[in-house]
């Protein structure tokens, strides 16, 4: 039985294989990074960020690298999963012998990669994780995280919020971390800014798994002035089509987290609402010098248009790019201290990474939802500054853990 | 009142959908005893071949349903298919089998419909004709909701005509009642088996084709019906379709009004009414008791004591894992932990369902008690590392004696989806109990004491503890009370009969897998620093299941092959792009060449070598 005996041969020389050092040769001079997000899990939002940190990889090696030493990234899947984020972690660090690592999107990976990095005295730069989490109640001194957080987009969304006639105010979030933390996070700053709201009711839908038509059932029958959503990708298509099939959204303020991006916004097509209140990026719209090169280099490596998580992917990479040449060595102490207060400029405007809480000063995009010629988009947004909606330093540094 | 009255039309709607699914691996499962995990695949298959073709015919009202019809034959071709070119040769594998087969063709249908339709979500049109709301007693009803409520007792009518009228049909139910006596008066089985699992898929495509004009396609449309279609299925009896009708009536009808009380309820509602259910009914609302078990396959051999070969082989995979620190890396050391734990834990569950005849399909929920336990353990309480790696597997033991003393009541399918519905239950309350478990953020920063946190010492600390459990495991199979878990799993009547009180044996038994799987659960938590609700979630039961089954279920070596190939494998195969598909296509290679599993493949293997050897 030839064929049989091939196929164990096979498969005892895949586990050999995976026992022995693996990654093609490189050239000596490579500077080492390991890069881990959930390609596999949620390729919606994971793949236009791969388009932009790639872009600018391509861009930083075309332009010689690193004070002539060109950048390695090594990339994986961490398969939505933090344990196999955290044994992926340990490879790159224990094998591959990476300077530092960034990446993830789940807030969970995020949190388990930071905790193994500290472990480990690696610096890790969060690109995209929203937990407030990872800078404040479990921040340590090797965890960075770039993207505006959880409590800097529901505040710019509870500043527009106040300025609204609505006071009975009604929730809806997928039932896990980010949503919860949205939520409370939402109440907590539209209260400080408007005392005489209140909330009158909650839905907590599985993610992924809403049933959105009896959901909207429950937010309609507490008959609220206005809503606050954190549903997205799939729940919140379900959402939008149930609610206004049911006029859930007829003369209802809606506020939204995050249904500006372009990866939740586009998939709603004609269907995409109008008037939402919502955070997210406008993409070809944005323009400044710096945009533009952007938009036009990603329209020529990937034919298409940008979205939020080609922005996050590029702004790691000009993080990456700004600390490796700022930094005196790739010594973890030297990148540490070359991280704090550290100044980016980016496409979409700079940010400071602070030193109270590490938190990157990266802001968001305010504005409404509409559709323009048949696509849908971001109307009469504006930028809101990642600074004005963060505590200050010294409140921030109190929140986290001593060191 | 008329509130009331429409979020009951909400649910009826949900119900339709959630039957065509159901009904469909009900009849599957009926005529096959396949558990298709790639029926959720199927429905995804329909909902994007469907999107396509409405979006590019674009033909309005007869186009539409034209489209959602031909959407739904195309996936019955692609289940034919699926069930010609491999379940097909392995209906006479080991019992549940099949389900890696199926396995394999999840993760490939997951890549392949990434690569067609890329990754973004993608909402289809409303129904031409069927696209606004109508009032009734003055609450707005999507037309496209009645629409479905029709649906689903029309297409529920079509079946029961199919079934009652045609010769088909009458062998389909022969089939489902008494698979080895349809077989035996003549019917041609082949034929039977592939147009059955046409139909099947037939409706999953149905049921997926009918979801466009309510949600958008997506990725993940597999994993998140499959779980409810399995319970809707297993409440109302597997095997029975008007079963499968007001199962799903009962699960979507209880979750629309539900979440008015209850938000969070959703998570798991229909978890709870399965347990619910086969407390009270062991074999669901319709089934019979020979819906439990699948039809006869080869009898099992005799557990021998270990060969003199075997003896040779394990001593020298010993002294490679003594020997793996000397290396100069230490990713190796945590790549082997992992195979240990995953040793482990496919051991104790082996021992469940190899030794003892028990399928779980919810293993993971007493790992993830253990290591939750531990956890808390180390942070609450303050213990240090050892007696927080006693403290783990007795509580993991402890739930596995309450969630033990209810599953060791059914047998077969039903005793695994008890196991499964309580694994879920407890995978929700650790998901909600946000202030003792850190929800989904998990609990951090649980790392092994300073005398063992250097990278050999704690590997050999999990050397010792995971070889030590796996010995054990091994002794507790070849002791008298292995002999008679084994004899309850071969024969309950005849082991009743000698006076053996089976049931009992049968708790114990699940009470000691529970506490090995805490056992590997500990050690990870350890190993890994940290524990998050996946470590209890269904995937990792069916991780653990894969692992038994691709080994081979009838060998005490088999779970420990199964878990090194399937860690090794996976962590290889996750570098390369569209590693799904290639991972899906090696675990069909696998099954195909070896339907006993691998280590049953190596033994036939070494049984064919050895005698040219002594000829040499």
């Amino acid at each position: 039985m030839p064929t049989r005996s091939l196929t164990f041969a096979f498969a005892l020389g895949l586990s050999a294989l995976a026992l022995a050092p693996s990654g093609p040769a490189v050239a000596q001079d490579a500077i080492k990074i390991g890069e881990i997000n959930s390609y596999t899990r949620l390729p919606a939002f994971t793949e236009p960020y791969k388009k932009g940190w790639e872009l600018a990889l391509e861009e930083i090696n075309g332009a010689g690298g690193i004070d002539g030493r060109p950048l390695e990234i090594i990339s994986r899947d961490d398969t939505g999963d933090p344990a196999t984020a955290i044994r992926i972690a340990e490879e790159m660090i224990g094998r591959d012998k990476v300077a530092f690592l960034f990446g993830t999107f789940l807030s969970n990976v995020g949190l388990a990669v930071a905790d193994i990095a500290a472990r480990n005295e690696v610096f890790f730069l969060a690109s995209e994780p929203l937990t407030d989490e990872i800078v404040w109640g479990s921040g340590n001194k090797y965890t960075y995280r770039l993207r505006p957080s959880n409590w800097m987009q529901t505040g710019m969304l509870a500043a527009e919020a106040a300025k609204l006639d609505a006071t009975k105010w009604a929730t809806i979030a997928p039932n896990y971390a980010y949503g919860t933390d949205a939520v409370s996070a939402f109440k907590e700053q539209l209260t400080k800014l408007r005392p005489d709201v209140e909330f009158v009711e909650e839905q907590w839908p599985s993610l992924f798994k809403i049933d959105a038509g009896s959901a909207v059932r429950a937010l309609e029958q507490a008959k609220p002035d206005a809503i606050f959503n954190v549903t997205f990708g799939p729940d919140l298509a379900k959402f939008v089509r149930e609610g206004s099939l049911r006029g859930l959204f007829d003369d209802r303020p809606v506020v939204s987290l995050l249904s500006g991006e372009p990866e939740y916004l586009n998939p709603l097509g004609d269907e995409t609402p109008d008037g939402w209140l919502v955070t997210g990026y406008p993409g070809d719209d944005v323009d400044t010098p710096e945009h533009d090169a952007f938009e036009k280099a990603y329209r020529a490596k990937w034919d298409e248009e940008p979205q939020t998580g080609s922005i996050v992917g590029y702004n790691s990479m000009m993080t990456i790019k700004k600390l490796l040449e700022t930094a005196p060595s790739l010594e973890t102490a030297d990148l540490l201290a070359t991280m704090e207060g550290l100044e980016v400029d980016s496409p979409t405007g700079p940010f400071v990474f602070r030193k109270a809480d590490n938190q990157a000063t990266m802001g968001a995009y305010v504005g409404k939802t509409a559709l323009v010629d048949g696509q849908p988009s971001m109307v009469e947004w504006y930028y809101a500054p990642g600074e004005d909606f963060l505590p200050s330093e010294e409140e921030a540094a109190k929140m986290r853990p001593a060191e | 009142m008329s509130f009331y009255f429409a979020q009951l039309l909400t649910g009826l709607a949900n119900a339709s959908s959630l039957f065509l699914i159901a009904s469909g691996l009900s009849i599957i499962f009926g005529v096959t005893r396949v558990v298709n995990f790639a029926h959720g695949s199927l429905y995804m298959l329909g909902a994007y071949l469907s999107y396509t073709l409405i979006t590019t015919l674009d033909l309005g009202i007869l186009g539409f349903w034209g489209s959602v019809v031909a959407a739904a034959a195309i996936v019955a071709v692609i289940g034919g298919a699926i069930e010609v070119l491999v379940l097909r040769r392995i209906y006479r594998s080991p019992e549940l089998f099949q389900l890696v087969a199926t396995f394999g063709v999840v993760l490939i249908v997951q890549d392949v419909a990434l690569a067609i339709w890329g990754p973004a979500d993608m909402l289809g049109p409303r129904a031409p004709g069927l696209s606004r709301a109508v009032r009734i007693f003055g609450e707005p009803i999507p037309q496209y909701d009645l629409a479905l409520i029709v649906i689903g007792p029309l297409v529920l009518g079509l079946i029961l005509l199919l079934f009652n009228r045609t010769r088909w049909g009458i062998l389909v139910r022969a089939a489902t009642e008494d698979r080895a006596m349809v077989g035996a008066l003549g019917v041609n089985q082949r034929f039977l088996f592939t147009s059955a699992f046409m139909v099947g898929s037939f409706l999953a495509g149905l049921g997926g084709a009918l979801q466009v004009p309510r949600e958008s396609v997506s990725l993940l449309m597999d994993m998140s019906i499959i779980g409810e279609a399995f319970v809707v299925v297993v409440i109302g009896g597997m095997g029975s379709v008007t079963g499968a009708f007001a199962a799903a009536i009962i699960i979507s009808v209880a979750n629309a009004f539900g979440v008015l009380v209850f938000p969070q309820i959703s998570m798991v509602l229909p978890f709870l009414v399965m347990a619910v259910v086969l407390v009270v009914r062991p074999y669901g609302l319709f089934g019979t008791a020979a819906s439990a078990h699948g039809g006869a396959t080869v009898p099992e051999a005799p557990l021998r004591p270990l060969s003199k070969v075997g003896i040779v082989v394990a001593t020298a995979l010993f002294a490679f894992l003594l020997a793996a620190p000397a290396q100069d890396d230490t990713f190796i050391l945590v790549l082997l932990t992992d195979v240990l734990i995953a040793m482990l834990f496919a051991a104790s569950l082996h021992f469940l369902m190899g030794i003892g005849g028990m399928v779980s399909f919810g293993h993971a929920a007493y790992f993830g008690l253990g290591a939750y336990a531990a956890a808390i353990a180390v942070r609450d309480l303050g213990l240090p590392m050892l007696p927080a790696m006693v403290f783990g597997p007795v509580m993991a033991a402890l739930g596995a004696l309450v969630f033990g003393w209810f599953c060791v009541r059914l047998s077969g399918v039903y005793l695994a989806m008890l196991t499964l519905a309580a694994a879920q239950i407890l995978w929700g309350v650790t998901f909600q109990w946000q202030w003792l478990t850190g929800g989904d953020d998990g609990i951090l920063g649980i790392w092994p004491a300073r005398w063992a946190s250097g990278n050999a010492t704690f590997y050999y600390l999990a050397l010792a503890i995971c070889g030590g459990a796996l010995v054990l495991i091994r002794q507790l199979a070849h002791s008298p009370f292995g002999f008679v878990l084994r004899g309850g799993r071969d024969s309950p009547v005849r082991a009743e009969a000698i006076g053996i009180d089976l049931r009992a044996h049968q708790w114990l038994g699940f009470t000691i897998a529970g506490a090995f799987a805490g056992v590997a659960g500990v050690v990870f938590v350890f190993s890994k620093g940290s524990v998050f609700p996946e470590t209890l979630a269904i995937g990792h039961s069916i991780d653990g299941l894969i692992m038994v089954l691709l080994g081979g279920v009838q060998a005490l070596a088999g779970p420990l092959v199964g878990a090194a190939a399937f860690v090794l494998i996976e962590d290889w195969v996750t570098r390369l792009e569209y590693w799904r598909f290639i991972f899906g296509a090696i675990i069909l290679v696998i099954v195909l060449v070896a339907p006993d599993g691998i280590a049953g493949g190596l033994g036939r293997l070494w049984r064919l070598v050895r005698p040219a050897r002594a000829a040499a």
